[in-house]
């Protein structure tokens, strides 16, 4: 069975989660061989999503976990 | 250099014996219970709060209650799951709390699934991606750009972007925290990163490495 641009996109997130089945995989992989839209629209999301999991994309504030662990050790000592 | 909250972090120690030891009297053990798990915390603070302050206080009243509660930990999710549930919980709790202060302005806590237009779950249309490296982030001003993306999506796709592709939470784990259906989640994940995808290919190609003409100049 050929599908559809159309198709490939609702299934973009799915496919790179590894969550859609073997035969919808297979004609997905199929349909971005010879469509460099879906192709580059595969790449760009998942690039994306790549991007996203690194630590570098949100900073969190210097000394944060020194304040928590010293706001902690307070409590903690309390219930000794 | 990714972030995940489901690595061990230091120590041998699953989180189940840490917990077992603590309750049994070895209260120091806690702080290396919730080593992997406190920048998770943060995030969801930030992404509900927008302040660090206020971000910042949560996460430490957040983890006191999570010490204080910790003989109500059953086991049936994992002890992280458990963590950013409370952690959202806490944060939805400052959320209303300032609503209720005239002075603050009022943010919305839940939005409905129809807020974004349609258009927005397509993608960017284009030829040819060129895919820009992890090592790129080393330029600081790529990671505000993607930031400032997701803090800028509608609460409902903020939440599953930042649990699932910034925590990496799985499917079930998101389900859970936001008390969801795991359908629901694929559906706001697949729409929120058509979402990004949109917003951020024109500002990304920038940090793409540029291409090689014919004669190896870069073009």
């Amino acid at each position: 069975m050929k599908i559809d641009c159309k198709h490939v996109w609702d299934h973009i997130s799915a496919y790179i989660d590894g969550d859609v089945d073997h035969q919808l995989r297979a004609e997905i992989d199929r349909h971005l061989e010879h469509c460099e839209i879906c192709s580059a629209v595969m790449d760009s999301t998942r690039n994306v999503v790549v991007l996203m999991a690194d630590e570098r994309v949100f900073e969190i504030p210097a000394g944060y976990s020194e304040r928590l662990h010293h706001r902690l050790d307070a409590v903690l000592q309390a219930r000794d | 250099m990714t972030s995940t909250i489901n690595s061990q972090g230091g120590g041998d120690l699953t989180p189940a014996v840490l917990i077992e030891r603590i309750l049994a009297g070895e209260n120091h053990l806690f702080h290396d219970l919730i080593r992997p798990v406190e920048r998770a915390v943060f995030v969801m603070l930030f992404m509900l709060l927008r302040n660090e302050v206020d971000s910042e206080d949560a996460a430490q009243e957040t983890f006191i209650k999570i010490y204080r509660n910790l003989h109500n930990f059953r086991g049936e999710s994992k002890f992280s799951t458990w963590v950013v549930s409370i952690a959202r919980n806490e944060g939805l709790a400052w959320l209303r709390k300032r609503s209720s202060r005239p002075e603050e302005p009022i943010q919305p806590i839940l939005d409905q699934d129809g807020e974004a237009s349609t258009s927005d779950f397509t993608p960017a249309l284009l030829t040819d991606w060129r895919e820009v490296p992890l090592e790129a982030l080393e330029r600081k001003e790529l990671g505000q750009c993607l930031c400032r993306a997701v803090l800028n999506l509608p609460p409902i796709y903020r939440d599953v972007v930042q649990l699932r592709d910034m925590d990496d939470l799985d499917i079930a784990e998101t389900a859970l925290v936001l008390g969801i259906t795991q359908g629901s989640v694929k559906v706001r994940l697949h729409r929120a990163r058509f979402m990004l995808q949109k917003e951020l290919v024109p500002l990304l190609e920038k940090y793409a490495p540029a291409k090689r003409g014919f004669f190896g100049r870069r073009v």
